[in-house]
């Protein structure tokens, strides 16, 4: 009985998160683009609601809640699931779609994106070699094997990304490296710009004429193939072709000039905004915070230095560490063990909350930067992928540190 | 050569509907290769004849700004492309017949480039919320573009083709349904041809030959002020 009122709880909330996962793609992720393939934002919302439903388990299990067989069923199912879908699914969707972008391949799509499959597959199998994974005691197609894999991999993505976030928080947090920028600065570049325009438009205008003109006078033979045509292309080439490639060759020297002031522009445009921004109390508050985060992140760095190159391991972390200190230093007597179980599962909490929460937002910004209506599938595949690898190592951190 | 007289048309459109093979398309008469992303604004000449096969024909410089980018940019980037809206005389609207979100776009394309060509009549634009009776006394003439025609499968084109009569009601413009990469679909002739240069007719009319005319200025809606400046430019 209870396990079914269980069941009930666990599949309720995974509708719910499943729906949450919808939603956050039809409106922040496909904002500008109609989604053609349903099967992508199903996988895409399986991936997020079963992702979110370890965590749950995750709390459940430190809070108490629901019969322990029922959790543990429900585990099991769970992490087959996403192995599922992590190892199978998606990587031969990522495949197919990739595929049918090609022209080429477009006939044979599913014969292609199987031979992506299994070279995916390949590589996945080979990452494992140079680690101690394979023991008498769980055999070769175990699903041990599997986990530890996805396991390195998403150790390496999380290291990545936060060694990414350690260098890139101070420097958008600080309004030190704000440039000064003033109005009239720009002003100056927008005239650059709109005169390196005026200067294209009326290169371009000789370029038509010339062109309409020789069309008028039925010399319109500038592709002259053939042997015989290359030969005399050579000899009797008439003094208007000449001028026209030359006028083409300034005309791309300046087009690539107003793309590079246009970039520029915007470059100091945003700037500009940052500025503003920074003197607004928000603002103000992010530069305060962004000071803390600067000198957390630097500690970070140089602790993980120090670390890799004197071969250390850390040993306890850091809130009972912080807490052992508060009560040496200041001498305040509590009950270090029972406060320090609920502090750690209120941080875990809010590195769950948070970690997902940055994690969705930085996946949004890369995909706006990248996308277009062609890749657009591809990428959503891929951020569904590093997501639940992520998630997967959030899993494994947290229980570590109970 | 310089001595022809020039209009500016600005095309406008989502990311990747098509507007850099359009341009090519219609200025060199051929299909565009390898079309990239444009970064900025690109701009193509198209010499024109304006009243072709009468009397008073005449032959005028149409230039084709093509804006690149989404609206939903950025801010920087917005108030960037901002410089490229100054002065416009026509606009062509360009969506992607396969992507109902590039045509639902276009509503907030046209507000962008309108709203920063505010001419002295002043026409409130009433907070990004779209407004018919704006468009229907709109004094910039508009063209409306779809492409990748070739790509919609035969039973779906009557839709296709109803919605995009909707849109173009609103906002009061010619549409041409086209593929890019055929010329066939502006060969000279064909309905499609005709409308385009009535297009840039109008464009070159309203730039050239209604500055003398008083009538396009006193309107009395009372949305609009009435000002006395009729010798704008």
């Amino acid at each position: 009985m209870s396990f079914f009122v269980d069941s009930v709880i666990m599949f309720t909330s995974q509708v719910l998160f499943f729906g949450f996962g919808w939603l956050f793609f039809m409106r922040q992720l496909f904002k500008d683009y109609e989604v053609r393939q349903y099967v992508v934002q199903v996988v895409f919302s399986i991936t997020f609601a079963f992702s979110c439903t370890m965590f749950e388990l995750i709390i459940f299990e430190i809070l108490g809640v629901l019969s322990s067989t029922s959790r543990y069923f429900h585990w099991k199912l769970n992490l087959y699931v996403i192995l599922l879908v992590l190892i199978f699914v998606v990587p031969f969707y990522i495949g197919y779609f990739v595929v049918s972008n090609i022209r080429l391949l477009h006939r044979q799509r599913l014969l292609f994106s199987c031979v992506v499959w299994f070279t995916f597959m390949y590589f996945f199998w080979k990452l494992g070699d140079p680690f101690p994974i394979l023991s008498p005691k769980h055999g070769i197609l175990s699903i041990e094997q599997l986990i530890s894999r996805v396991g390195v991999i998403g150790v390496t993505l999380m290291a990545l990304l936060s060694g990414f976030g350690a260098v890139n928080c101070p420097y958008t947090y600080m309004s030190y490296f704000l440039r000064n920028v003033t109005d009239s600065d720009i002003l100056a570049l927008e005239r650059r710009l709109l005169q390196t325009m005026d200067m294209i438009v009326s290169k371009k205008k000789r370029i038509a004429m010339v062109r309409r003109q020789m069309y008028q006078r039925g010399e319109e033979q500038n592709k002259q193939t053939g042997f015989w045509g290359m030969i005399k292309s050579v000899t009797s080439s008439t003094s208007g072709s000449e001028n026209l490639s030359l006028i083409q060759q300034e005309v791309d020297a300046l087009e690539e000039l107003s793309r590079q002031l246009f970039l520029e522009t915007v470059d100091l445009q945003a700037t500009k905004e940052r500025i503003e921004y920074s003197k607004t109390f928000q603002g103000k508050y992010f530069n305060f915070l962004g000071y803390f985060f600067s000198i957390y992140c630097v500690w970070k760095i140089f602790m993980a230095t120090i670390n890799i190159v004197f071969d250390r391991v850390g040993k306890t972390d850091p809130v009972t560490r912080g807490i052992e200190i508060t009560v040496n230093y200041l001498g305040i007597q509590f009950d270090v063990k029972f406060w320090s179980q609920h502090i750690s599962f209120i941080l875990v909490g809010i590195i769950i909350v948070t970690s997902i929460r940055g994690l969705l937002i930085t996946l949004t910004k890369f995909f706006y930067a990248i996308s277009s209506s062609k890749s657009s599938n591809v990428i959503v595949l891929v951020l569904a992928q590093i997501m639940v690898r992520h998630n997967i190592k959030s899993r494994q951190k947290t229980t570590a540190l109970f | 050569m310089a001595s022809l007289d020039r209009v500016k048309v600005l095309v406008l459109g989502d990311s990747g509907v098509g507007k850099s093979s359009l341009v090519h398309l219609l200025c060199q008469n051929q299909v565009l290769g390898n079309p990239s992303w444009t970064v900025g604004c690109s701009v193509d000449v198209r010499v024109h004849d304006y009243k072709e096969g009468t009397p008073e024909e005449k032959t005028y410089y149409t230039e084709l700004w093509d804006v690149g980018g989404s609206v939903g940019s950025a801010s920087s980037v917005k108030s960037t492309r901002a410089v490229f809206y100054n002065s416009v005389n026509g606009i062509i609207l360009v969506h992607d017949l396969t992507n109902k979100k590039s045509s639902q776009n276009l509503y907030r394309w046209s507000l962008e480039a309108l709203s920063k060509d505010s001419s002295p009549t002043g026409i409130i634009v009433s907070n990004g919320d779209y407004d018919r009776e704006q468009f229907a006394e709109n004094s910039v003439p508009l063209l409306l573009i779809g492409t990748k025609f070739d790509q919609i499968p035969e039973n779906k084109r009557n839709d296709v083709l109803t919605r995009t009569a909707f849109l173009s009601e609103d906002f009061n413009a010619e549409e041409i349904n086209l593929d890019c990469t055929n010329p066939r679909y502006l060969a000279a002739g064909s309905s499609n041809a005709v409308k385009l240069s009535r297009f840039f007719d109008k464009v070159i009319e309203k730039r050239y030959f209604t500055r003398d005319s008083s009538q396009m200025q006193s309107f009395t809606d009372r949305r609009r002020f009435n000002f006395k400046s009729l010798h704008s430019d």
